[in-house]
């Protein structure tokens, strides 16, 4: 491909002056610009960095590889633009470090300083259909023909740097093979400003791309497979959400749940400055399994982006933005991309130890002061929009923070909670009872459940009273735990008998609708008619009245019917197996029940 | 102070020790006992390996192997509740009074490793005798490799253990493709160096007066754990002290978000005896393992005893508080007497289908079918009639 440089443009170049273990101040001759890319010479090698101060002729500079060995006096070039990733066919199903090399084209067991590889490989070629004619007016982010990357129709678009005006098709190359830097459009605006469009367009990954129509408020409930999400605190289709736990308590376990069973397009996975074996989890594991929805398996419609806790740390903080990025590009075909980050917090802590190398006035935990506007604008690009064809897209993006010390009331929990809109907070002692997911159903919330879209869509598709429902479960549940409360504090004769049923009403619901095994095969993805189906089961049970003659009968019966819906649980939907634990649970009720 | 080239433990080692920090690698370190710069401390002849810079880079993620073979420690509160995996990183949170590096010695000569490679920071002198005792009695020292730095020692030299170690564990797991379990005890003192280094280098502390980089620096030595492709491995097992038994301390905390998870030991006082703790004590590894490589009731029949235990809990809470106990209550007492003496304790030594045979005993024992909650076709197989007593 033609390098088409605007003018002959003579890079800035600089000399290292100081080091501070990867934050680097560099001596320049030239302009440089904030978050400009950098290489910095070490022996033959050459070091990635990214300017993040320019004071004068001094430029601040983090490394994104181990700065060992590097000494005062070596030279560094400036590259004249931002840390860009590339975007084009041959992404999906891909392992990416932060930097989006790719890891699996990179040679030895360990990881060697300086070695870039390619995202995509240029050589392979690709069947292009063309979906615009000559003469067709067009705009960033127009598609202008789609080629099949696996199962998927990857659009080739208008690139999102021309964004801001409208060409002309001068030229649209037929169906055909092409390889990806292959020329397959031309586009230009009355004569001047002709631009050759490839397959391939890069993107600078912390500025967001905006090549849509507009951003709707999303309506469309996404189904997890997680009971305790689903049903009582459902994420939207474009919606954010994010969840916080102390170490051990399962946000990883969760995650990956979704990354398995949520009904999406594609899953794009960071694995933000965590352990290197859960990701390598994946990598085993995605290859295996199939995703009930299509039968395909799981990696066919997963990236991932790993800068586990052991990789550089400056590549950790880019790690977000370009798994963002890729699902932006994504979204832009007109995907549902669920985009789920593992841990947040890692990221905002790579940005403390940068801020503090710096000597800036630190925040609170020493943190940077506009770590909160970081955050928001970070969640601001996930969502759900409709692209200038009509069509629509979205990224449903859940991240995890690691509080300190599990206390929800620091830095990057409360500049988290501002930005998105649901909060699975899991418990330690939800945890600690081995009660999984341990997600706290009181203390969490989905904003989406107040808005009147998601409503009708409920209503619509999964059943006419299902909100009525969700409350009542939810109340149950806030009942239950007020009777135990009681209980606790009277002793168990010292208060009616009532009380236990009422507690024992909401163990119901924790043990049956809430828990759920993450390693169990049937037991861990619920689809939706399913969900609904034991919603109104257990509700049925709840809405009974029962007696007994003293409170130590309470628990024998309701641990019977818990067990009953259990086995139900762990059956295969509707089976002969589950029909048998059904008509057993309503023997044992239709003997109790109150009518 | 803009000469420092790596992250403060780097730094340190220059600023501060005046030599750059290489280890003499080769298979004559089997049997030796070393101090934090490699150098004998056993009267043994000098090393002759090749010298090697510490502290080398990361595993490719996507060249590791999954970690996927148990070890088998005979206690039963590690092998049925927290079964540990080769390649997997953890640590014993405790308080100084607790038997740690007792357990650790054994758990080490029991889990078949062919290197066991201790790094001793901050170690007092009589427990440095202990391990050397032990792994002698044990006829195992040609398969350790010590790194000591004593109390008697400068605090920041331990800076330098936890990577001396684990180069040296790179070469023979990387290279001689053997398991290697490595032992780091106390990672507590080490922070503490990693906090007056960083104090002297004028870095803004964070919580608890910890380097803001906290969390980075003890991932880099804790994710060394790996199973290498060639069948060599690294296991990390450590110890983080506590002082009176706080986690959410800027330590034990970073360390819980790093390691794949965490044993607990306390003293059960009903049977006088020290157990490992099953409620906050976890292994994030062992579903790889539990249900595939040991027997398929295994995860059911841990999960089952822990929720009785944690009713047990419950029920002695209710008795403290002054209430009643409901007949169920006195059982689950009952039960978690038995389950702490038979299995919790560490001084238990059995195969794993012992222990899950011992599980059922005791399930039947105090309770019924439903009480137990475990999937149907289990219970069929293995719940074992309870002997009138
Ligand atoms: N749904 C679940 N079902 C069964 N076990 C679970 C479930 N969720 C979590 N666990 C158990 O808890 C352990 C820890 O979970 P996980 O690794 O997800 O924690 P985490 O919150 O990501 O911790 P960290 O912050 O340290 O990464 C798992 O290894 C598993 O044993
Ligand atoms: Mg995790």
């Amino acid at each position: 491909m033609k390098e088409k440089s605007k003018e002959a443009n003579v890079h800035t170049t600089g000399k290292v002056f100081g080091i501070v273990a990867n934050l680097v101040i560099v001596h320049t001759d030239g302009p440089v610009s904030q978050n400009e890319i950098c290489l910095i010479r070490l022996g033959d090698t050459l070091l990635m960095a990214e300017v993040i101060k320019v004071s004068g002729k001094q430029a601040y500079v983090q490394v994104f590889e181990s700065t060992r060995g590097l000494r005062p006096g070596a030279g560094v070039e400036f590259m004249g633009h931002m840390l860009e990733v590339t975007l084009g066919p041959g992404l999906l199903s891909k392992n990416f470090d932060g930097l989006q090399n790719d890891l699996d084209k990179m040679t030895g067991v360990f990881l060697k300083k300086g070695e870039y590889t390619p995202a995509i490989d240029e050589e392979r070629e690709w069947e292009f259909t063309p979906l615009v004619k000559e003469g067709d007016t067009v705009q960033a982010g127009d598609w202008l023909g789609e080629v099949k990357e696996n199962w998927l129709k990857h659009r080739i678009m208008v690139p999102f740097v021309l964004g801001g005006e409208t060409f002309r098709v001068k030229n649209i190359a037929g169906k055909g093979t092409y390889k990806s830097r292959d020329v397959i459009a031309t586009i230009g605006n009355d004569g001047k400003n002709d631009h050759d469009v490839t397959m391939v367009q890069r993107w600078p990954v912390k500025v967001p791309i905006k090549a849509y129509y507009h951003k709707p408020r999303p309506f469309r409930i996404l189904e997890t497979g997680v009971r305790a999400i689903d049903i009582l605190n459902p994420i939207t289709e474009g919606g954010t959400g994010f969840i916080p736990g102390p170490f051990g308590c399962g946000k990883t376990v969760l995650q990956h749940a979704l990354s398995k069973q949520a009904e999406a397009d594609l899953v794009i996975m960071a694995a933000c400055g965590e352990r290197a074996n859960e990701v390598v989890e994946i990598f085993k594991e995605f290859p295996e399994l199939e995703d009930s929805r299509t039968g395909r398996k799981l990696y066919e419609r997963t990236i991932i982006v790993a800068n586990t806790s052991n990789m550089p740390v400056a590549a950790r903080e880019a790690s977000v933005y370009t798994a963002m990025t890729l699902a932006e590009y994504y979204r832009a075909m007109g995907l549902k991309v669920l985009l789920l980050a593992d841990s947040t917090s890692r990221w905002a802590q790579a940005l403390r130890e940068m801020s503090n190398r710096m000597e800036e006035l630190p925040g609170p935990d020493a943190y940077p002061m506009d770590l909160s506007a970081i955050i928001s604008a970070f969640y601001a690009r996930a969502g759900y929009v409709q692209l200038n064809n009509g069509e629509t897209g979205s990224i449903t993006f859940i991240g995890t923070v690691s509080p300190a010390g599990g206390n929800l009331k620091e830095p990057v929990t409360e500049a988290t909670k501002k930005a998105a809109r649901c909060f699975y907070a899991l418990s330690q002692s939800r945890a600690d009872s081995k009660r999984y997911p341990a997600i706290d159903p009181i203390d969490s919330y989905s904003k989406y459940l107040e808005y009147d879209e998601v409503h009708e869509y409920m209503a619509e598709h999964i059943s006419e009273d299902w909100y009525d429902k969700v409350i009542k479960a939810r109340d149950y549940l806030i009942s239950g735990r007020e009777a135990m409360e009681q209980i606790n504090i009277l002793g168990d004769d010292g208060v009616p008998v009532n009380y236990h049923v009422s507690f024992w009403k909401s163990e119901v619901i924790d043990f049956v609708i809430l828990q759920q095994d993450a390693f169990d095969r049937i037991d861990q993805l619920t689809p939706i008619p399913r969900q609904r189906y034991m919603l109104n089961k257990v509700l049925d049970i709840c809405k009974a009245e029962f007696e007994f003659p003293s409170f130590e009968e309470v628990a024998v019966y309701f641990k019977k019917v818990i067990n009953l819906l259990k086995q139900m649980n762990y059956s295969e939907f509707e089976s002969e197996e589950f029909k048998k634990y059904e008509k057993e649970l309503d023997e044992v009720l239709t003997e109790s029940v109150l009518t | 102070m803009f000469t420092g080239t790596e992250g403060i433990p780097t730094n340190a080692e220059v600023v501060f020790l005046g030599r750059p920090p290489v280890l003499r690698i080769g298979d004559d370190l089997a049997g030796r006992f070393l101090n934090a710069y490699g150098d004998p401390i056993d009267r043994g002849p000098e090393l002759t390996g090749e010298e090697k810079e510490i502290g080398g880079p990361s595993v490719n993620p996507v060249r590791r192997e999954q970690p996927s073979r148990l070890i088998a420690t005979g206690i039963a509160g590690i092998d049925l509740n927290n079964t540990l995996v080769t390649g997997q990183k953890i640590p014993f949170f405790a308080d100084p009074d607790q038997p740690f590096n007792q357990v650790m010695a054994t758990v080490a000569l029991r889990a078949k490793a062919d290197k066991i490679i201790l790094g001793g920071m901050g170690l007092s002198n009589d427990d440095y005798l202990y391990y050397r005792q032990v792994f002698e009695n044990a006829g195992a020292l040609e398969r350790i490799v010590a790194f000591i730095n004593t109390t008697e020692d400068p605090p920041v030299e331990r800076l330098l253990v936890p990577e001396m170690v684990l180069a040296a564990a790179e070469y023979f797991a990387g290279e001689k493709n053997e398991n290697v379990l490595v032992l780091l005890t106390d990672m507590t003192l080490y922070a503490d160096a990693l906090a007056i280094v960083s104090n002297r280098m004028d870095q803004i502390p964070s919580k608890d007066s910890m380097p803001g980089s906290l969390y980075s620096d003890l991932a880099r030595i804790y994710e060394k754990a790996v199973q290498f492709p060639d069948g060599g491995s690294i296991t990390i097992i450590a110890v983080t002290t506590l002082s009176g038994g706080d986690i959410t301390h800027a330590i034990p905390d970073n360390t819980g978000y790093i390691t794949e998870g965490q044993l607990y030991l306390r003293r059960d006082t009903d049977i006088g005896k020290v157990i490992v703790d099953p409620f906050r004590s976890l292994s994030r590894l062992k579903q790889l393992v539990i249900g595939k490589q040991t027997r398929e009731d295994h995860p059911q029949v841990m999960n089952a005893a822990v929720r009785l235990y944690a009713d047990a809990a419950n029920a002695r809470t209710k008795q403290e508080n002054g209430f009643d106990l409901t007949e169920y209550d006195k059982r689950t007492l009952k039960f978690a007497e038995e389950y702490s003496e038979k299995l919790l304790a560490i001084d238990v030594n059995l195969e794993v289908d012992d222990m899950l045979d011992t599980a059922w005993e005791l399930f039947s024992r105090h309770f019924t079918k439903p009480e137990v909650r475990i999937k149907n076709e289990l219970v069929e197989k293995y719940w074992k009639e309870a002997e009138s007593e």
